[in-house]
């Protein structure tokens, strides 16, 4: 006979503002089979837990149900909680009466019989659960960063340094990222690439540290402490043993008119190059697109002046696969681009430029050398406007997020321009600023108080160009004035961050989460910021929403913690929730006859065959088996068995049907 | 006579559309109370004998719903139970059970509203349908039929 202990919690007044708990308490303990039914204000608290320790050691009970909160927030703890009171921790199932009942009904009787229903349904379901051993499985100690911005370069390091090894995968051809094309940051001015070059370098010399660039992660299999990954290296056309980064290639190569990425299409590079003087590796790669040789079959220069013969023009991508324990997300992410503003004429106005583009600008590496000059005559603007937030905060472009780093950026930039242009006019169009963060409310106010730019409450409704200049529609929205035209040399815009290209297809092969944005989706966001729901993947920096340096920097050492947290571990234990094909004795040794229908379905190759043989050595029978270390316990297996052989811990067929009956009679 | 509140039962995967309902809670997007959740691993864990129960447990609509293509958490779980819903509504139609009452969705975790929108416009839908007594019916001609 099943003694099972129902603990219905209060949740503050989460749950017992709509639910009438006491009644749900009464109620479930007329249940069959229910021993002990209590309502209690915080069943999570540390005397909550206690309630239901005692309750199992005094009452003996077999089971136990705690209605709460969602199973994906509390169940590890009320698991926990059986398992200190000796009662195995699968025999404790949770009934979602907070997000599923009481926050998203009114208060009513109908609510109340709601929440009776649902706890009811755990009560017939936990009298089937089985006692299970939790499975076992070893750690890789190695992990996977893809990314190589700032974030990926941080979380590498912080792994490494713990003494684990790690594989930095960097899709372009040097690490580095957006902080690399940075001018100056904020809130200090100091130099972008001063700070993290040698960041850089210290990834590419790390004993721990494989770094592939100009790679791309595309296929993932296994699971947490044991994943196996494959990555395309693509090819450079170029032995990197041998080349020595003289850069005489590059300095040789005919086609010289290639937009260049690093410099936002403000500068050029040739087919052969490194997108930066202090890329790491500093090596050249050939852009196969635009390379003479790949287009006409004739050219060759680069080979001819090659000193140590280096170039490999039949080089084939290469595939490498490794076995890895835990993977750091690192990808960031991108700016919007022209098409998105045609009423700013951003990409066909050559002087209204984005954000990314002004910081090349005002580099000192940068195309102008850090001189301030309009791309289409080279002048140096005396009149310039920034906009802020253009695309982020409009719904009307599908953007309702603010991108969070563009009111610095934007304050930086007007500061920069004022320091470089001293008799130049600096306006800022702005909806609101937001200057949340360590100094810098105080580098805002320097902007406009010590560097006299201008601050404008206002939404810049189109931009067009007349004779060279660019006028700007916009109306003081703090002083209420009517709409005026003003008059601009250059237009700078703060244009919305968004997920990296390439983000969601990336997601897809590693089983992440993500959100509409594209953004990767994080476990919990308060209490889990740094894990996805995929176990042993974690997040760093703008992959999972647009964010500065310093934050990016903070969750890629957290994500690194994690990740050392992880190989702290000789192995891991896994919850055994898994599929399981039954077992009889002879002569049928189980239903299963062997049709093999589930294996095709299952997308771990976890179905394997096994031989029954009689003592003199003949096959008898042939079974599916499944192979605990790979199921992952989808069920797709159980769903389609014809014979019903195979069952899945956790969510048997015994326990769902009776979920479903119990859904809808007493018992 | 008070409206008639149809009882319906959802199964739904545990990573996209339980934590998208998780969400719709989270952020006290209210809807109707007709509908009780029961969690899977996976769409693809789905036996559709389950809804038979159901409906045979005096069910009155019934929602399935996992992640969207692509998204599933176990690579293609919710392509099979999609593929499985074609031909079993195909088989479904073909027995005499309506098939209008169940609805087939896909909710990610991101779609709290999504969530309580279609648990809004199933309820209102089964409201205008009425108690489904049928089934009984069928199961009762089904019987009479074999003896």
């Amino acid at each position: 006979m099943a003694r099972i202990g129902v603990f219905i919690c209060h949740c503050g007044e989460n749950i017992s503002a709509t639910v009438d708990v006491v009644k749900v308490a009464e109620e479930i303990g007329k249940l069959k089979g229910v021993a002990h039914s209590v309502e209690y204000k915080y069943m999570c608290s540390d005397p909550g837990q206690n309630l239901v320790i005692e309750a199992i050691k005094e009452k003996k009970l077999t089971g136990v149900v705690v209605a709460a909160c969602s199973p994906r927030m509390h169940e590890p703890t009320f698991r926990k909680a059986c398992e200190n009171a000796g009662l195995n921790p699968f025999l404790c199932e949770m009934a979602n009466l907070r997000e599923h009942c009481s926050w998203v009904h009114e208060r009513n009787d109908t609510t109340t019989e709601k929440a009776i229903d649902i706890v009811r349904t755990l009560v017939a379901k936990v009298q089937r659960n089985a006692a299970l051993q939790p499975i076992k499985v070893p750690v890789t100690k190695k992990a996977l960063v893809i990314g190589g911005g700032v974030a990926g370069i941080q979380a590498a390091l912080d792994i490494a340094n713990c003494g684990h090894k790690v594989i930095l995968v960097e899709r372009s051809p040097s690490i580095g990222g957006h902080m690399a094309q940075l001018s100056e940051t904020f809130p200090t001015l100091d130099c972008s690439q001063c700070i993290l070059t040698p960041r850089m370098v210290e990834v590419a010399q790390h004993p721990n540290i494989t770094l592939y660039t100009y790679a791309e992660v595309e296929g993932l299999e296994g699971f947490i402490g044991n994943f196996k990954v494959k990555i395309r290296k693509k090819s450079k056309s170029l032995d990197e043993k041998l080349c020595t980064g003289c850069g005489l290639c590059t300095t040789k190569c005919p086609q010289k008119k290639i937009p260049s990425e690093f410099e936002q299409g403000l500068g050029l590079r040739r087919a052969i190059y490194v997108p930066f003087p202090q890329a790491v590796p500093n090596k050249p790669v050939i852009d196969k697109e635009n390379c003479t040789y790949y287009k006409t079959g004739k050219c060759k220069v680069c080979e001819v002046v090659c000193p140590t013969k280096a170039i490999r023009f039949d080089q084939p991508d290469e595939i490498i696969e490794e076995s890895i324990g835990a993977i750091v997300l690192a990808t960031g992410f991108e700016v919007k681009r022209s098409d998105f503003f045609p009423e700013y004429g951003h990409g066909k106005y050559k002087d209204v430029i984005d954000g990314l583009q002004f910081e090349r600008l005002a580099s000192a590496s940068g195309p102008t050398q850090g001189v301030i000059r309009r791309p289409s005559d080279n002048e140096i603007p005396k009149r310039i406007a920034f906009i802020a937030c253009a695309g982020s905060r409009d719904p009307a472009k599908g953007i309702e997020y603010c991108s969070r780093i563009c009111c610095m950026y934007t304050a930086k930039h007007a500061m920069l321009y004022k320091h470089k242009v001293h008799e130049g006019d600096a306006y800022v169009y702005y909806m609101d600023i937001r200057a949340a963060g360590k100094n810098y409310e105080e580098f805002v106010r320097r902007a406009i108080e010590e560097d006299h730019v201008h601050y404008v409450r206002s939404r810049v409704s189109t931009i067009i160009e007349r004779n060279g200049k660019y006028i700007l529609k916009v109306a003081d929205t703090l002083l209420g004035a009517q709409p005026q035209e003003v008059e601009f040399d250059m237009v700078v815009l703060a244009t919305a961050g968004i997920a990296s290209p390439g983000a969601e297809n990336l997601a897809q092969t590693l089983h992440v989460s993500y959100d509409q944005h594209k953004f990767f989706a994080e476990a919990h966001p308060k209490l889990r910021p740094v894990e996805t729901n995929t176990a042993g993947i974690f997040l760093a920096g703008a992959c999972q929403t647009t964010r500065d340096i310093p934050d990016s920097v903070s969750m890629a050492s957290g994500a690194a913690v994690k990740v050392a947290g992880l190989f702290s571990q000789t192995e891991l234990t896994r919850d055994p929730l898994i599929a399981q094909v039954n077992r009889l004795g002879p002569p049928l040794y189980s239903t299963c006859v062997g049709c093999f229908m589930c294996q095709p379905v299952c997308p771990y190759q976890a179905i394997e065959r096994e031989e029954i043989k009689s003592r003199d050595g003949k096959v008898i029978k042939v079974l599916a088996k499944i192979n605990e270390g790979l199921c992952q316990g989808c069920g797709t297996c159980i769903a389609l068995c014809r014979s019903k052989s195979i069952d899945i811990h956790g969510y048997t067929n015994q326990q769902v049907y009776s979920e479903v009956v119990a859904l809808f009679n007493e018992f | 006579m008070s409206e008639f509140e149809p009882k319906i039962v959802a199964f739904v995967c545990n990573w996209c559309t339980y934590a998208g309902a998780d969400l719709t809670g989270t952020s006290r997007i209210k809807y109707a109370a007709n509908v009780k959740i029961i969690r899977f691993p996976c769409t693809g864990r789905i036996d559709f004998m389950l809804l038979m129960k159901a409906f045979q447990n005096g069910a009155d609509g019934i929602i399935v719903s996992g992640c969207h293509p692509n998204d599933c958490h176990y690579s293609s779980g919710n392509f099979h139970a999609k593929r499985r819903w074609m031909a079993f509504r195909e088989l479904l139609d073909y027995m005499g059970v309506d098939v209008e009452r169940i609805t087939f969705s896909w909710v990610s975790a991101a779609e709290g509203a999504r969530w309580a929108e279609i648990v809004n416009t199933t309820t209102e839908k089964l409201r205008k349908l009425g108690p489904y007594t049928n089934y009984q019916n069928l199961v009762k001609s089904g019987i009479e039929e074999e003896l």
